[in-house]
């Protein structure tokens, strides 16, 4: 398994080198922007992992969009208007993807209610709590309860 | 009402079970089409039968027509390229998309095989193709008398394709009903 993430790294900085920038500052950009967009012919690889083709050619496009002085926002939207949100590994918040980015926080939540619930269900029947306890029992004792174990315990003081 | 509490987590499980197992029907190696209803890229490009002369989308010639992308070296080209064949006959124009290809062996291929072509398109870098997201050939577009992209489809036209996806549409558009063969 290192072996494997040893050799990744040896093959991504063999890329990385064939590639000539005209100003160096627009390195850590393409690197950063072809590891965050997907190849359209694989399934699940980015870009700069990716050797297909299709990657090489999209890899090649980023750097002359890079050179040609656009922002990481246009060269998304570049690759979005012909290759569709698929080529974003991080989609972007709309009216399909907010249910994914939401679910987390809707997860979240929901597991806080829980716990809330669960927490303060305990706490109730908790005898650590006596004040509580003792107020519930004794309001749930009916005057006709009463009343019997009032003639229970005089029939135990007779005998 | 607490014995109904009971249920959530199972009906969650269900719920949960019916999404993704919905999700298995999906195609993974289908893109959703960005250009669908999209005007086709504009573009001005050498000719494949000719490197002096160029093509653009004036050749269109405001014409029903599909585009048609292929190669030399795709396998599934040599499989749809009887299909394309049958639909020229029937005067249907395609134009075609050489994408990535080597000028000699393409010429070679339309000689050996026919020329359903009204004309090619000779993208040796693809860069044609990356304006379309072009991703996989062959791919083949329905592209409207204004230039519109009416539909995308990626891989082979073949009969079943063509009756579910196109001949509805091209009828609409046209006004002709071409039909595929089983053999082709």
């Amino acid at each position: 398994m290192f072996c494997i993430l040893l050799l990744q790294t040896q093959l991504l900085l063999a890329n990385a080198e064939v590639v000539a920038f005209s100003d160096e500052s627009l390195r850590p950009r393409y690197q950063q922007l072809i590891e965050e967009l997907r190849c359209p012919k694989c399934q699940n690889q980015n870009l700069a992992d990716s050797n297909s083709p299709i990657s090489n050619d999209l890899r090649a496009q980023v750097q002359r969009l890079l050179e040609e002085d656009l922002s990481d926002q246009q060269i998304k939207d570049y690759l979005v208007a012909r290759y569709s949100e698929f080529i974003l590994y991080r989609p972007e918040v709309n009216k399909t993807t907010w249910l994914l980015w939401g679910s987390p926080v809707i997860f979240v939540l929901l597991g806080m209610l829980v716990v809330y619930r669960l927490y303060f269900k305990r706490q109730g029947i908790d005898p650590s709590s006596p004040d509580q306890s003792s107020t519930q029992s004794d309001s749930q004792i009916t005057a006709q309860d009463q009343q019997r174990l009032d003639s229970l315990l005089a029939d135990r003081e007779q005998q | 009402m607490n014995r109904l509490a009971l249920f959530l987590p199972l009906s969650l499980f269900a719920a949960l079970t019916l999404v993704l197992m919905l999700g298995l029907d999906k195609d993974p190696t289908e893109l959703p089409s960005a250009l669908v209803d999209e005007p086709f890229p504009s573009f001005s490009m050498p000719s494949l039968q000719d490197p002096e002369s160029l093509v653009s989308k004036q050749d269109f010639a405001d014409e029903v027509l599909l585009v048609n992308v292929w190669a030399t070296w795709c396998f599934a080209c040599r499989i749809e390229h009887p299909s394309l064949n049958a639909l020229a006959e029937q005067g249907v124009k395609i134009v075609g998309l050489n994408y990535k290809d080597q000028r000699k062996a393409a010429k070679l291929w339309l000689l050996e095989r026919g020329n359903p072509y009204v004309f090619n398109i000779y993208d040796e870098q693809g860069n044609l193709g990356i304006d379309l997201g072009v991703y996989g050939a062959p791919e083949t577009y329905l592209v409207d008398a204004q230039g519109i992209i009416r539909h995308r489809r990626v891989g082979v036209v073949d009969k079943r394709v063509w009756e579910e996806e196109f001949a509805a549409l091209y009828l609409e558009l046209t006004g002709t009903a071409p039909v595929l063969g089983e053999t082709q």
